[in-house]
C-alpha cells in the first residue's frame, strides 16, 4: 500500500472531480431552495408578515426583584423594603402624548420642567421602551391616577418595592441606594445585562459592597400587544430571584445609642467584640438621610450635605483620618516594655518641658507632672515621660508595633471608602516625602501627633487587640454563620474550665490557632492596669467619666489630635481649648474596653475639634458603654439560641 | 512521470507568497468580517460594546492568524493532520472531565484567556484527518474493508463526545463534512446505503437517548404553531423578523424584532435573521451571493490544487463551509429544526470564528503551495 504513481493520482482525480461536480450541481438545487424561501417570506409574504410585526407582537417588561435586606444581628431589618406607587408610559400604546402629560399636571404633582426632561428621554428610547413618570407617588396621586385611568391612555400605575431605611444612626455604615449613573454602568459589570427602568443601586457601605448579591436576578413579563401596543394576554412570566439578605454585627439599639450621644458633635464612635471582631456598633456623625437618595435628592439637600464643614456624607469611622494623640501612649510604652528599651520601673521627671537639640516639647500640662513611672505616666497621660520612651525606643520600632496592632492598614474588607491612614517611620518619610527622619519627629510620633494618621475603627480595634491579652483578631461586620465561636473564645473557655493552667504561647499558637502580638503577656497586662488606673483611680484622664458599678466598670485612654500647634505666647496666657476658633480646636479621642475585669468590648470615640479628650469624648464613650454591656446577655442569648436552631 | 517530481526545494521569500495569496477569497473574508461587525454592533442594541467589541478584536486578531496560516507549507498540515486530530479528541475528552458546564451543557474548556469550544474546530480537524487519510490509500483500496474501518471510526469518536455533550447540531455538522470526505474519495454509494440502513434500524434507539428538549425540537419543527409560546416560538419570531424585512428592509439599527429580544440567540445563531430584517431581500440575497461565492473561490483552489491532499481538503472544506450556511439559514427560514449551528464568520463564538479562519487558512495554504506535490 501507499504506492505512490501516477495512475493512482489520475484516478484518484478522476473520481474526486467527478463527485465534486456532482456535489455543486447539488449545490445549486439548494441554493435556488434558499432564494426561493427568502423571495416568498420576505417578497411573497412580506406584507403578511409585516403586519405580524406591527400587529400582534410581543412584549416583554423586565421586572426587578426586590433587594436584600440587611439585618442587625438580632434579625432587625436596617435597610429593608417598602411598598411604593409609580407611574409608568409606553410611548407606542400611548395615543397622544401631550394630552397625556396636560392631563398629568392636573392630577399628581409634576413640574413642567421634569416633563420636558421626560419627552426628551422618550424622543431617545424605543417606541416599546418603559418609561418612568414619577417613582414614588403619595397615596393619594396614586388613587387619583387609578381614579381617572380612563382619561389616561398609556398611562401604568405601577405598585414596586422600594429601599426604605428605618433610620438614619446606621446610614454611613449600610450606605444608601439611588439611580444608576453612566459611571456605574462603565465600571460595574454587573449592571450591564441588567437593564431595568428605575432600578436603585447601592452607592456607599455595604449596600455598595453586597450590591451584585443584594440586587437578585431579574424576571420578566412576556405578554401578546395588540397593534396600539395594549395588553392582549400575559403569556409568560419568570419572578426573577430575591436578593440574598445579610445579617451584620450590628445592633441597631447601641447604634441608637451612640447615634443619640453622638447628636451635637462632629464625630465617630466604633464598637468592637474583643474576641471575635463583632462591630457592634459603628457610626458617624452628623449623619444622613439614606432615604433622601432612593428617589433621587434634591439639589438643596445635596448642596447642603456637600457644603455643611462637618462632612455628614462621609463615614468617619473608616474613612476620617486623625493623629491618635495620646491614645498612642498605650502602644508605645507597649513597644518599649516588648523590645526591652526600658523596663516597667523606668523613672521621669517631667517638668512640663524637655529640651533636645534646642528644641523644647511641651507636656499638656505646663506645671509638670514631677516624678513619674510608666503606670503613672500612662494614667495621668504625661507627655514628657513618653518623649523620653519615644526617643529612646526609636520611630522604626514603634512604627512595627503599630502595624503589628493594626494601624495604617484597612482593616474592613467590606468598604470601599475605609481608608488606610499612615504609620510613618524613617523610610516612609523617605520615599513619600523625600527627606530624613528628624528625632524631634520621635518624640512627636511617641504622643500620637506628627504624622500618624488612624481611623476611629483602628484605635478602637487596637484597643480591643490590647483588651483581649494581646492576640489578633479580625474586625467583620457581617456575621459569619460558620463561625460562632473564635478561637480566642474557645481558649478562654478552656483556660476558665481547667483554673491555674497556664499556657505557653507555643501551644497557644498551636491548639488554638491563635495570633499572639506579644513576646511577654505581662507587658500588655502592665498596660491593661495602667488604662484601669486612668480611668477609675483619683487623678486619672478620666476619672471624672467613670462608672463605678463594677458590671459597668470600663478602662480607658484619653487623647487629643492637635490641629495647629500652640505658640508660645498662647501657651503663656495659658488659652484654652474654649477659647479658640472651633476649626483649630484640637480633635478628641477616648478609647476604652469594658467591663474591666473581664472585658468583652473595646469602644473608640472621636470628637472633631471637641478639644480634650476626657471632657469632650470620655462621656460619649461613658453613655455608650453603659448600653453596651447592658445589650450584652440579650446577644449572648443570641448567639446560643442561634446555635440551638442549627443542631 | 512529470507529477511525481517530490516538490520544489527553492524556498519561496514570504513577500512572493504573500503574492501568491488568493486576493478574492480574502478581500471577500475581509468583506464579510465588517459585515458581521456591524451586525454585532446591531445586536447589541446600537452599542460598540460588549460583545460587538470582542466580536471585532476576535475577527482582526483571527485573520492575522488566518494569514500566517496560509504562509505555512501544505506539506506541514498534512505531516501533521493525523496529531491534531488526535490532540482535537484529547480535547473532547477532556471537556468531558474539566468542562465548562453552561446552560445544561458542557462544550467548553477553560484555557484561563477564553473558553475553547473543541467541538467546533473538530469541523475542521475531521476533514483534515480524513484528507490526508485518503490521500496516503491508493484509490483501488478505498472501498475495501480494513480501509473503511478507520473512517468510519474517525466519524464515529467525535460524533459521540459530541452529541452527548449534549450539542446535536454541531456532532451533525461534524458527521456531515466526514461523510463528505469519504464520499468524495470515492467510496461507493452502496457503502453509504447500507449504513443509513444501519442507521435507521438504530435511529429509535437513539432518540431514546435524547435530551428532552431534543425531542421537542425536533417536534416542533414539524408543527412550529403546535407550541407558539415554547419550542416553536423562536422559528415563528424568526420568519416573521425576516418577513418584515420586505424587499429593503427596515434598515440598519431598525429592526424591531430583534430589538425586542424576542430571538435570545440574536448575535450568535440569529444573527442572519437580524440582518436580514434590516437589511431585506437585497441584503440577504448579497450575503448569501457573497458566501457562495467564497465557497466558490475555496472549490476553484481544490481544482488547481495538485495534491490529493489540498484537492479533497479544498472541496471537503468548501462543502462543509456551504453547509454550515445552508443549515444556519435554513433553520433561521424555518426550514430545517433548531439544532445550534452557528452562521460562520457571521455569528459571535470564538471557537467558531477560529475554526473557520483556521480552515479557511489551510485553503490559502493549498492556494500558495498548490504546484508542491506531496510525498
Amino acid at each position: 500500500m501507499l504506492s505512490f504513481n501516477s495512475s493512482n493520482i489520475v484516478s484518484k482525480t478522476k473520481t474526486i472531480s467527478r463527485r465534486m461536480f456532482l456535489l455543486n450541481s447539488f449545490k445549486a438545487v439548494v441554493l435556488v431552495g434558499i432564494f426561493g424561501r427568502l423571495a416568498s417570506l420576505q417578497i411573497n409574504e412580506g406584507s403578511k408578515y409585516k403586519s405580524l410585526a406591527d400587529k400582534n407582537r410581543f412584549r416583554e417588561t423586565k421586572i426587578s426583584p426586590p433587594r436584600g435586606i440587611i439585618e442587625d444581628y438580632f434579625g432587625k431589618e436596617i435597610a429593608s423594603n417598602s411598598r411604593i406607587y409609580q407611574l409608568h408610559i409606553v410611548p407606542e400604546s400611548t395615543p397622544d402624548l401631550d394630552l397625556l402629560f396636560f392631563r398629568l399636571k392636573s392630577i399628581i404633582n409634576i413640574s413642567t420642567k421634569k416633563l420636558n426632561y421626560l419627552k426628551k428621554q422618550i424622543a431617545k428610547k424605543k417606541s416599546w421602551d418603559t418609561i418612568v413618570i414619577s417613582d414614588n407617588l403619595t397615596w393619594a396621586e396614586f388613587s387619583r391616577v387609578n381614579l381617572f385611568l380612563h382619561d389616561l391612555e398609556g398611562a401604568q400605575p405601577v405598585v414596586s418595592v422600594a429601599r426604605f431605611y428605618a433610620d438614619n444612626s446606621s446610614a454611613h455604615a449600610i450606605g444608601y441606594v439611588s439611580e444608576i449613573s453612566p459611571n456605574d454602568l462603565r465600571t460595574k459589570t454587573y449592571l450591564q445585562d441588567l437593564n431595568i427602568e428605575g432600578v436603585a443601586i447601592g452607592k456607599t457601605g455595604l449596600e455598595s459592597s453586597l450590591d451584585e448579591q443584594m440586587l437578585g436576578s431579574p424576571g420578566y413579563l412576556r405578554f401578546e400587544v395588540n397593534a396600539y401596543g395594549k395588553k392582549i394576554k400575559q403569556v409568560a412570566t419568570d419572578e426573577g430571584l430575591k436578593g440574598k439578605t445579610f445579617r451584620t454585627t450590628l445592633d441597631q439599639s447601641v447604634q441608637k445609642e451612640s447615634s443619640d450621644a453622638l447628636r451635637d458633635v462632629s464625630g465617630a464612635v466604633c464598637v468592637m467584640d474583643i474576641y471575635n471582631g463583632d462591630i457592634i456598633s459603628m457610626v458617624s456623625s452628623p449623619a444622613f438621610n439614606p432615604n433622601s437618595f432612593v428617589h433621587g435628592v434634591n439639589r438643596k439637600e445635596w448642596k447642603d450635605l456637600n457644603e455643611n464643614i462637618d462632612k455628614p456624607m462621609l463615614n468617619k469611622a473608616l474613612s476620617g483620618l486623625y493623629p491618635p494623640g495620646s491614645t498612642i501612649k498605650t502602644l508605645t510604652a507597649l513597644s518599649a516594655l516588648e523590645n526591652d528599651i526600658v523596663s516597667s520601673k523606668l523613672i521621669v521627671t517631667c517638668k512640663g518641658y524637655i529640651d533636645l537639640h534646642g528644641e523644647r516639647f511641651h507636656c499638656w500640662k505646663k506645671k509638670g507632672h514631677g516624678v513619674v513611672g510608666m503606670r503613672t505616666a500612662i494614667k495621668k497621660s504625661c507627655d514628657v515621660y513618653f518623649y523620653e520612651v519615644a526617643r529612646r525606643l526609636g520611630i522604626d520600632r514603634l512604627s512595627a508595633t503599630a502595624k503589628k496592632f493594626g494601624l495604617g492598614k484597612k482593616v474592613l474588607q467590606n468598604y470601599k471608602e475605609e481608608k488606610a491612614g499612615v504609620v510613618p517611620n524613617t523610610k516612609w518619610k523617605k520615599k513619600e516625602l523625600g527627606k530624613n527622619w528628624y528625632i524631634g519627629e520621635t518624640l512627636h510620633s511617641g504622643i500620637g501627633q506628627g504624622y500618624f494618621l488612624t481611623t476611629p475603627l483602628q484605635l478602637s480595634l487596637m484597643t480591643a487587640q490590647i483588651a483581649n491579652g494581646g492576640f489578633k483578631i479580625n474586625p467583620r461586620i457581617l456575621v459569619d454563620e460558620n463561625d460562632k465561636t473564635s478561637n480566642l473564645q474557645k481558649y478562654l473557655e478552656h483556660m476558665n474550665t481547667t483554673p491555674g493552667n497556664v499556657m505557653s504561647v507555643n501551644d497557644q499558637i498551636y491548639n488554638f490557632n491563635l495570633k499572639p502580638l506579644f513576646r511577654n503577656q505581662e507587658n500588655i497586662n502592665l498596660v491593661k492596669d495602667a488604662m484601669f488606673a486612668a480611668t477609675n483611680e483619683v487623678g486619672g484622664t478620666s476619672y471624672r467619666s467613670r462608672l463605678k458599678d463594677k458590671k459597668f466598670m470600663f478602662a480607658g485612654k484619653t487623647g487629643s489630635s492637635q490641629i495647629k500647634k500652640f505658640t508660645q505666647a498662647q501657651r503663656e496666657a495659658e488659652i484654652k481649648q474654649q477659647d479658640i476658633t472651633y476649626l483649630e480646636r484640637d480633635h478628641a479621642w477616648f478609647v476604652a474596653f469594658a467591663p474591666v475585669h473581664n472585658p468583652k468590648y473595646s469602644i473608640s470615640v472621636l470628637v472633631e475639634h471637641g478639644g480634650s479628650g476626657s471632657s469632650a469624648a470620655a462621656p460619649i464613650a461613658k453613655k455608650i458603654i453603659k448600653k453596651v454591656i447592658e445589650r450584652h446577655e440579650i446577644r449572648e442569648a443570641q448567639i446560643n439560641r442561634k446555635l440551638g436552631e442549627n443542631i | 512521470m512529470l507529477y511525481t517530481r517530490s516538490s520544489f526545494h527553492s524556498p519561496f521569500a514570504i513577500r512572493d507568497k504573500f503574492f501568491d495569496l488568493d486576493f478574492p477569497l480574502l478581500i471577500s473574508i475581509l468583506l464579510l468580517g465588517i459585515i458581521s461587525m456591524f451586525a454585532q454592533y446591531s445586536s447589541s442594541g446600537g452599542q460598540f460594546d460588549y460583545h460587538s467589541k470582542s466580536h471585532a478584536i476576535r475577527f482582526f486578531v483571527f485573520f492575522f492568524f488566518f494569514l500566517a496560516i496560509s504562509l505555512i507549507n501544505i506539506r506541514f498540515w498534512n505531516d501533521y493532520s493525523l496529531l491534531i486530530f488526535i490532540l482535537l479528541i484529547m480535547l473532547l475528552v477532556a471537556v468531558k472531565f474539566f468542562g465548562v458546564q453552561s446552560q445544561g451543557s458542557r462544550r467548553w474548556i477553560n484555557l484561563f484567556v477564553f473558553n475553547l469550544q473543541p467541538s467546533e474546530l473538530m469541523k475542521v480537524g475531521i476533514i483534515l484527518f480524513l484528507s490526508n487519510y485518503y490521500h496516503k490509500i491508493s484509490s483501488g483500496d478505498v472501498n475495501k474493508f480494513r480501509y473503511l474501518f478507520y473512517p468510519l471510526l474517525a466519524l464515529l469518536i467525535p460524533f459521540m463526545l459530541v452529541v452527548t455533550q449534549p450539542d446535536l447540531g454541531t456532532a451533525i455538522l461534524i458527521l456531515i463534512s466526514g461523510v463528505v470526505i469519504t464520499w468524495l474519495a470515492g467510496v461507493r454509494w452502496r457503502i453509504f446505503a447500507y449504513l443509513t440502513g444501519l442507521f435507521i434500524v438504530l435511529a429509535p434507539v437513539a432518540i431514546s437517548f435524547l435530551k428532552p428538549y431534543q425531542k421537542s425540537r425536533i417536534l416542533t419543527f414539524l408543527n412550529p404553531d403546535s407550541d407558539p409560546l415554547g419550542a416553536g416560538y423562536q422559528i415563528i419570531q424568526s420568519k416573521i423578523a425576516i418577513g418584515s424585512g420586505g424587499l429593503f428592509g427596515k434598515g440598519f439599527l431598525n429592526g424591531s424584532q430583534a430589538y425586542l429580544n424576542f430571538l435570545p440567540e440574536k448575535h450568535t445563531d440569529f444573527i442572519f435573521t437580524l440582518f436580514s430584517e434590516e437589511f431585506g431581500f437585497v441584503g440577504s440575497v448579497f450575503m448569501i451571493i457573497l458566501y457562495f461565492f467564497i465557497t466558490f473561490r475555496i472549490t476553484l483552489i481544490g481544482n488547481i490544487t495538485r495534491s490529493i491532499f489540498g484537492k479533497l481538503y479544498c472541496y471537503g472544506f468548501a462543502t462543509a463551509f456551504f453547509i454550515y450556511v445552508v443549515v444556519n439559514m435554513s433553520m433561521v427560514l424555518g426550514l430545517l429544526p433548531i439544532v445550534g449551528a452557528p452562521l460562520p464568520i457571521l455569528s459571535y463564538g470564538g471557537s467558531s470564528m477560529l475554526a473557520m479562519m483556521f480552515g479557511l487558512g489551510i485553503v490559502m495554504s493549498c492556494n500558495v503551495y498548490k504546484n508542491n506535490a506531496i510525498g
